[in-house]
């Protein structure tokens, strides 16, 4: 899949969804709870179940991130399922956010 | 990203708070993306190739930046106050599209502009039109055109596409990051990229916009305390007159919490007496460009916090910077050959990033083939990182070899008790090339004269850079949004004229 900054992507085992803030120089998969994520809008596929070993959940406003990938996600609706790349959970960003400036 | 994901990703999460207007009555998330959608729906309908906006502040900013966004098409927030002539040229340049005006506006214009159609705010707000299939939403499409002031020959256009602005609020805002209560106070008019970035910020954050129509200090005060206003940023000019009237009647805005302050260089006396004042706020320097999407580096309030506090010279001296780059992007000073400068060296201050533009319309991309922006702003930074900015590099003054910064004179001249502004500018001379001229507005019922100031000067910095020449005048000239006019001080001091 091509994770673009700025592109959308829905858990289909969940409720989850994130936009790429900073994407990968290489293709990558981007799964959560277990199951490849598809662009928001598009019907996941039938049949799919949680994998309960990738289902510790994430909130919204988390940013996840692999900084060896090059990625950053940003999860806008919370879910089950936990975020993963090519299998491998993918680790909480600690940010510290900005002061306001506008 | 696409500035409609943005409203609708907010939306989703935060539907009924309040996004823009007066705690009670506003317009909610959801309501502001259904009016977005509605006023994209009558944009279609008329096949607007732009929005064009002429108009004071209000709840139609949002509705506009977003409905044209809806509607695939670009936003042009364009200042109702300029001449006649002028308005109806870059009128010219932004048609074809339909603008919402000003009620005054359409009079002024008896025969319209050509290829755009005009309609009131109250008409615009209302607007809708039959169901269509949206247009395709392509990050690369341009969100937004920004006249930049413009203080000699035509006015540029600045675009910036939806993938400039949309990565400025992803990297640099926490998405529902503020708390139920928070509102911020936008006084900076939509035609300037803090008003633009504002309405972006305010909605990924949660933030309930509140708008001033029009800026005036007692205003701004009154507005501030009625909506229990937590954030607000305000430029140079308005800083120092808000800080007055707080003065005056003792208010002390208990619920204001951030103030960030830019778009110019802010004397650091109006910094340390707003310190002083209103000791519970957060106080923020940001330092950005229209080109950049907005913010570029910020001092933050523990920066602030710590400078005022410390005995250190070069900590105390951060008050007078704009803090650090942000993470998401890289700031470099380079030499006039081009080559990239040490902590501690001047030269012309470069960016890069994923927020960068660099583009104008009917002029193209200005980036570097590898993706820096020069920005024309002189400037260092320290080892620590902190950036300098000392304004526009066709400013600097060069006196006898030696390139002086007008900022850093100014900056001693206002902490002269007596003076309350002061402008210093390069005139030319004989003897140096240039020599030092500062144009002085002195406090009320204060006295000063020429030859104090010049030993003020002296003795802070050094005789070279003490004024030649002193002039005392009631007002500074400024653009509507507080950028000191510099080259109009300097051309009527080169020929003697004066407005005053």
């Amino acid at each position: 899949m091509d994770l673009k900054p700025g592109t959308r992507w829905a858990s289909q085992v969940c409720a989850t969804e994130v936009v790429v803030v900073r994407g990968a120089g290489a293709p990558v998969s981007l799964e959560c709870g277990g199951q490849p994520m598809v662009p928001v809008g598009e019907a996941p596929a039938p049949g799919l179940e949680l994998n309960p070993s990738l289902a510790g959940g994430s909130l919204v406003g988390k940013r996840f991130a692999q900084p060896d990938a090059g990625i950053e996600v940003l999860v806008t609706k919370a879910g089950e399922g936990t975020l993963s790349i090519d299998g491998v959970a993918l680790p909480l960003k600690d940010a510290k956010p900005l002061p306001s400036s506008d | 990203m696409h500035l409609t994901s943005l409203l609708e990703i907010a939306a989703d999460a935060l539907g009924d708070r309040t996004a823009v207007g007066p705690h009670d009555g506003g317009l909610t998330y959801e309501a502001l993306l259904a009016r977005a959608r509605a006023t994209s729906r009558d944009l279609g309908q008329r096949e607007a190739q732009r929005l064009v906006a002429v108009d004071v502040n209000s709840q139609a900013v949002p509705v506009g930046i977003f409905g044209a966004a809806c509607a695939g098409i670009p936003y042009v927030p364009v200042n109702y106050r300029l001449a006649d002539a002028q308005l109806a040229a870059i009128l010219g340049r932004a048609a074809p599209g339909v603008a919402v005006v000003e009620p005054s506006v359409p009079a002024r214009f008896p025969a319209g502009i050509s290829g755009l159609p005009m309609m009131t705010r109250d008409e615009f707000l209302l607007a809708d039109g039959p169901d269509r299939p949206g247009p395709d939403l392509d990050p690369e499409d341009p969100a937004v055109l920004l006249f930049t002031s413009g203080t000699t020959g035509e006015p540029k256009a600045a675009l910036l596409r939806h993938r400039h602005l949309t990565s400025y609020v992803l990297e640099t805002v926490e998405f529902l990051g503020a708390d139920g209560g928070d509102a911020a106070l936008v006084s900076v008019p939509p035609y300037h990229i803090a008003g633009i970035a504002a309405v972006l910020t305010a909605v990924w954050s949660g933030r309930r916009l509140v708008y001033l129509p029009q800026f005036s200090p007692e205003a701004w005060v009154d507005l501030a305390a009625a909506e229990s206003v937590t954030h607000a940023m305000v430029v140079p000019t308005m800083l120092g007159r808000i800080l007055e009237v707080l003065h005056e009647r003792g208010e002390k805005l208990p619920a204001l919490q951030h103030l960030s302050y830019g778009g110019g260089r802010m004397p650091v006396a109006i910094v340390e007496r707003a310190l002083d004042h209103l000791p519970h706020v957060g106080l923020v320097n940001a330092y950005g460009l229209t080109e950049t999407s907005s913010t570029v580096a910020v001092l933050g309030p523990e920066d602030h916090r710590q400078a005022i506090a410390s005995s250190e010279p070069h900590v105390r001296l951060r008050l007078a910077s704009v803090g650090r780059p942000l993470p998401s992007l890289e700031v470099e000073i380079r030499g006039p050959s081009g080559d990239a400068l040490g902590a501690g060296q001047r030269g012309e201050i470069w960016v890069r990033g994923e927020q960068v533009s660099g583009e104008y319309l009917e002029r193209g991309a200005t980036l570097s083939a590898d993706g820096w922006l020069a920005t024309s702003d002189g400037g260092w930074l320290d080892d620590d990182s902190y950036l300098f900015v000392e304004g526009r590099l066709d400013d600097v003054i060069i006196r006898g070899g030696e390139n002086l910064s007008p900022g850093e004179i100014e900056d001693v001249l206002t902490r002269h008790p007596a003076v309350a502004e002061a402008a210093v500018v390069g005139v030319p001379s004989d003897e140096w090339g240039e020599a030092v001229a500062a144009v002085i507005v002195r406090r009320a019922g204060s006295e000063v004269s020429e030859t104090e100031l010049r030993a003020w000067v002296s003795e802070r910095l050094r005789s070279t850079r003490a004024p030649e020449l002193v002039e005392f005048r009631a007002e500074l000239p400024y653009s509507e949004t507080g950028k000191l006019l510099r080259r109009v001080l300097k051309a009527e001091l080169a020929t003697g004229t004066s407005t005053t």
